[in-house]
């Protein structure tokens, strides 16, 4: 099972500002994270060792958030963490060994610890080594890095919307800001020439706002993240971001019970990539697939989606919240079609998957943190364009669901059965938008649901920033679509 | 610069307490340091997949000065990190705002338990025997029935971990302790279908851990689901199987965590001796209880851990407290701060135990002429709102009708209020059955839930 929820200030990671007042400029003139001669004696010590393969994964990551709440700044949190993870593999074993203890002596100790693991029968042979060098440093792509800017500014972003949220209506009664940054900088190399780095900025604000009505109380959230530094307020006020939460809080004081059964669905642009995250991304994960645990398993070639449906998962999407330059196995990221007008096209893929199939990676080789083992990950996961006014999808539905906002989701890939939590949504009625709904799942089957697909609008967005746990691992991915309606989704409510 | 440096839990002490000596006049230090080990073993077509290790440490120093608070932490130990981490939780210090509850907690007169949960016995398994462990619950899972088509998963993990928690008000605790857990998650496939099952054990010592429960769940999920198909809508009552309940009972748990009362954000906030759910529904939280993992002497901000009835014969009997939600409520802390070393102590239950009802495993769906047993849910954490009360979740298992156990569902919710379901408990299983971690779950009985299907 996996899912996808919002990333919280939590998620985003507890990890510390620098001590010293550091500019991007300084920063861009660092040495590597690890000293290439200690990388090159390290890979040559886990190859020594018996692997057949070796590759070097470090790691620097801060961040900070601040968390605003009852009217004030209740939590200011930072956190530093730095290490190693050395992955030696010989045959099918891989042997992994972190650590954050980075002398020369304590990356040879990890590298002889996985080479151990992974040599316990083979006696490997030695390979070439390349030359390191050339990419292991990388500037932040961001006009300004997050930790050069003064605490007070973020805490007065923090307020404005504080203050937005309460004065957007009488009803509000608690409001929650958060505040996000992190930089995570990467090495990698490996013994079949790899060396490669990046720096990955990324900031997030949200705003949760509770409403206090006859009915109970009701909550709406709003969260802005990108791949992106502080510039990120260049674009999105904090103010209109509250102001959008409230009303949706508000709103739902008056919202009546989801129906509950089959019920044609219409999803708002950008509000509703979760449901192809869900419904087919993870299916199309190679570790997957090759276990079996795949519905989509051996059906490259075959129509699996309506006509007209396109599934793209591209990386490389800067500023979006999944955008990375390299993937943490080091290699570029790119822009990868699974899915070409309703026909599956491709798996997406990691170095070990694809070395198995004599294939290269698509870059979709990622892991939380230098305590991991990579596996296969989504980045920015999409449907593309349709050719119909969203308008006219609307009002070419007699009854139905129109869902403007999508929470987070699971999916069981065994069987494509997946849910998802709508946390904004009203009633179709005779092709208009009516009266609004309480929460619920709807739950849907992958499969069925990529061929019940049967209006795609022109109005392509991508949605809010999310955290895609995977066997226990948490990373930042985008999504979106344009507006489109599902024939028949199970609306999860209590109404008759 | 020595992130190498072995620590034994009196220098974790030591460490904490030499820091928290830096506060100056009203300042109050609270540091939470720790050193942990893991090592996970996955196996696949009956050889070790992956084996990873690894060795951690972890510093949280949480600074108030004049009811402003300030946190930071850092993956490491190392000199300069221990001081770059005081520094930073004071730089936060200055942006804070002042809050007249806020301090760390003071020494109160409650003794801990007592547990000796040091047990040392995960440190003696070998490499080897870890691989071996993983290997054979794959095998075992692919013997338990000729429908298991593979394993995605089979799993060990073990770990050791020592902390320490020092304050300027005078707490000074420590504990170390092991854990070791499997973990499956079987193919079962007939034709072209297939389904998957999961389940889990962890335990204290490796001898403790119930591998044939692991097996039997696992795969019997997997295949008890081959064939299921789509339920209609309708009202129904719900038998929520063991591991489903215990879930929900940790979602009305939470709820009953100070911290969200005092925000205005439980649907239980001013219910307290009220009756909340049914009277045969007793809920407590008892840490106390060495047999499971959620067991301990201490608390998050290094309180006596102690049992804390929070539901009885239906009647909320209060909410749990940290230091600050007591101060705030003008009551005492319940022992129920939680935290990770590189978090702030929140509010919420170590160990919920929910007692036995009078209902016979063989009678739980006697008396149910037209239901869902629910054997798993999905996206709690979407379909949940923890303030309103709503829920909707996915859900699998099978249909009851005319009091026996039928055909397998799948792709329905059940969808109520947690008001509602804790009211509408029907009844409760007279026998409980031991879950992950050694916490024990009767079956619940909950009457009229929708279940949306075709």
């Amino acid at each position: 099972m996996h899912h996808v929820s919002a990333p919280t200030s939590e998620t985003l990671g507890s990890f510390m500002t620098r001590t010293s007042d550091t500019t991007a400029a300084a920063e861009i003139t660092a040495e590597p994270l690890v000293n290439l001669d200690v990388v090159d004696a390290t890979l040559r010590a886990a190859l020594d060792a018996g692997g057949e393969w070796a590759e070097l994964f470090a790691e620097d990551r801060e961040s900070a958030s601040v968390v605003f709440d009852e009217g004030r700044v209740e939590e200011m949190n930072s956190g530093r963490d730095r290490g190693v993870g050395i992955r030696v593999t010989a045959g099918e074993v891989t042997g992994y060994a972190h650590t954050s203890d980075l002398s020369a002596q304590g990356l040879a100790d990890a590298a002889r610890t996985a080479a151990a693991v992974a040599t316990r029968q083979l006696r490997g042979g030695m390979v070439d080594m390349m030359s390191l060098g050339g990419a292991a440093l990388a500037e932040p792509r961001v006009a300004v890095l997050p930790a050069s800017v003064g605490t007070e500014r973020k805490v007065a972003l923090l307020r404005a919307a504080d203050d937005a949220a309460r004065s957007t209506h009488e009803a509000i009664t608690q409001v929650t800001a958060r505040y996000g940054e992190s930089r995570r900088r990467i090495l990698v190399a490996n013994t079949h020439g790899v060396c490669a780095a990046d720096d990955q900025v990324r900031t997030l604000i949200s705003v949760s706002c509770v409403a206090s009505g006859d009915g109970g109380l009701q909550t709406g959230r709003e969260t802005v993240g990108y791949t992106v530094g502080w510039e990120l307020f260049d674009d999105h006020d904090p103010a209109e971001l509250a102001e959008r939460a409230a009303r949706r809080a508000v709103t739902k004081l008056a919202a009546r019970p989801a129906p509950s059964g089959e019920v044609p669905v219409v999803i708002a642009r950008g509000g509703g990539g979760v449901l192809f995250h869900e419904a087919c991304g993870h299916g199309l994960e190679a570790d997957l697939v090759r276990k079996g645990a795949s519905v989509f398993a051996d059906r490259v070639g075959e129509q699996v989606a309506a006509a007209g449906v396109t599934l793209v998962d591209d990386g490389t999407m800067g500023p979006e919240w999944g955008a990375l330059a390299i993937d943490d196995e080091g290699h570029p990221t790119q822009r990868n079609e699974l899915i070409s007008d309703g026909v599956l096209t491709d798996y997406m893929w990691d170095w070990l998957r694809s070395r198995d199939e004599g294939r290269v990676p698509s870059g979709n080789g990622r892991r939380q943190s230098y305590t991991h083992l990579p596996m296969v990950r989504m980045t920015n996961t999409f449907v593309t364009n349709g050719d119909i006014d969203p308008a006219d999808i609307i009002a070419d539905t007699p009854w139905g669901v129109y869902v403007a906002h999508l929470g987070g989701g699971q999916v069981n890939t065994a069987t494509g059965d997946f849910v998802f939590g709508m946390t904004e949504s009203y009633l179709i009625e005779d092709g208009v938008i009516t009266e609004p709904l309480r929460e619920g799942n709807l739950i849907g089957n992958g499969p069925q649901v990529l061929l019940d697909i049967d209006a795609l609008g022109n109005d392509f967005a991508m949605g809010s920033p999310g955290t895609c746990g995977k066997d226990g691992q948490g990373v930042p991915v985008g999504d979106g679509q344009p507006t489109l309606r599902v024939r028949a989704l199970t609306v999860g409510g209590t109404a008759a | 610069m020595n992130g190498r440096r072995q620590y034994d839990t009196d220098e974790l002490a030591q460490l904490a307490r030499q820091v928290c000596e830096h506060a100056q006049g009203s300042e109050q230090i609270e540091v939470c340091v720790s050193t942990g080990r893991s090592t996970t073993v996955r196996a696949y077509n009956g050889d070790v997949e992956s084996l990873r290790s690894g060795h951690s440490a972890a510093i949280g120093v949480r600074v108030i000065t004049d009811g402003r608070q300030g946190f930071a932490s850092a993956g490491s130990l190392d000199d300069d990190v221990v001081a770059d981490t005081l520094a930073a939780a004071r730089r936060n210090v200055m942006f804070g705002e002042p809050d007249p509850h806020q301090g760390l907690a003071e020494p109160d007169d409650v003794l801990p338990p007592g547990l000796d949960l040091s047990d040392p016995a995960v440190l003696s398994v070998s490499d080897a025997d870890k691989i071996a462990a993983a290997i054979d619950l794959e095998r075992r899972c692919l013997s338990a029935d000729p429908r298991i088509s593979g394993v995605r998963v089979a799993a060990w993990s073990d770990g050791w971990s020592q902390s320490a928690l020092a304050s300027s008000t005078g707490i000074c605790v420590q504990s170390e302790h092991g854990s070791c857990s499997v973990g499956a998650q079987p193919l079962a496939t007939d034709g072209d279908e297939t389904q998957i099952g999961y389940a889990g054990d962890a335990a204290w010592r490796p001898d403790e851990l119930d591998v044939d429960r692991v097996v039997t769940e696992s795969t019997s999920l997997a295949t008890g689901q081959l064939g299921a198909s789509k339920p209609p809508s309708e009202r129904v009552a719900v038998v929520l199987a063991p591991p489903v309940a215990a879930a929900f009972i940790g979602v009305v748990a939470s709820v009953l965590a100070a911290d969200s009362v005092l925000k205005g954000r439980s649907p239980f906030a001013d219910r307290v001796g009220e009756q909340i759910a049914d009277e045969r529904l007793h809920l407590v939280d008892d840490p106390t209880d060495p047999t499971t993992l959620g067991a301990a002497n201490f608390d998050g901000e290094g309180l006596a851990a102690r049992r804390n009835a929070l539901i009885s014969a239906g009647v909320l009997r209060g909410f749990l407290h940290n230091a600050y939600t007591a101060r705030r409520s003008d009551t005492a802390s319940t022992g129920s701060a939680v935290r990770g070393t590189r978090s702030l102590p929140g509010v919420g239950t170590h160990a919920p135990v929910v007692a036995t009802g009078d209902i016979a495993a063989d009678m739980l769906y006697a008396s149910i002429e037209k239901g869902v047993l629910v054997r798993g849910v999905s996206g709690l954490h979407s379909g949940v709102n923890p303030t309103s009360g709503d829920f909707s979740v996915g859900a699998w298992g099978h249909r009851i009708s005319g009091g026996e156990l039928s055909e397998p569902f799948r792709e329905a919710t059940i969808a109520s209020t947690l008001q509602r379901m804790l009211l509408g408990i029907g009844g409760i299983g007279a026998t409980a059955e031991r879950l992950a971690g050694g916490m024990s779950m009767p079956p619940l009985v909950v009457a009229d839930i929708a279940l949306s299907g075709v």
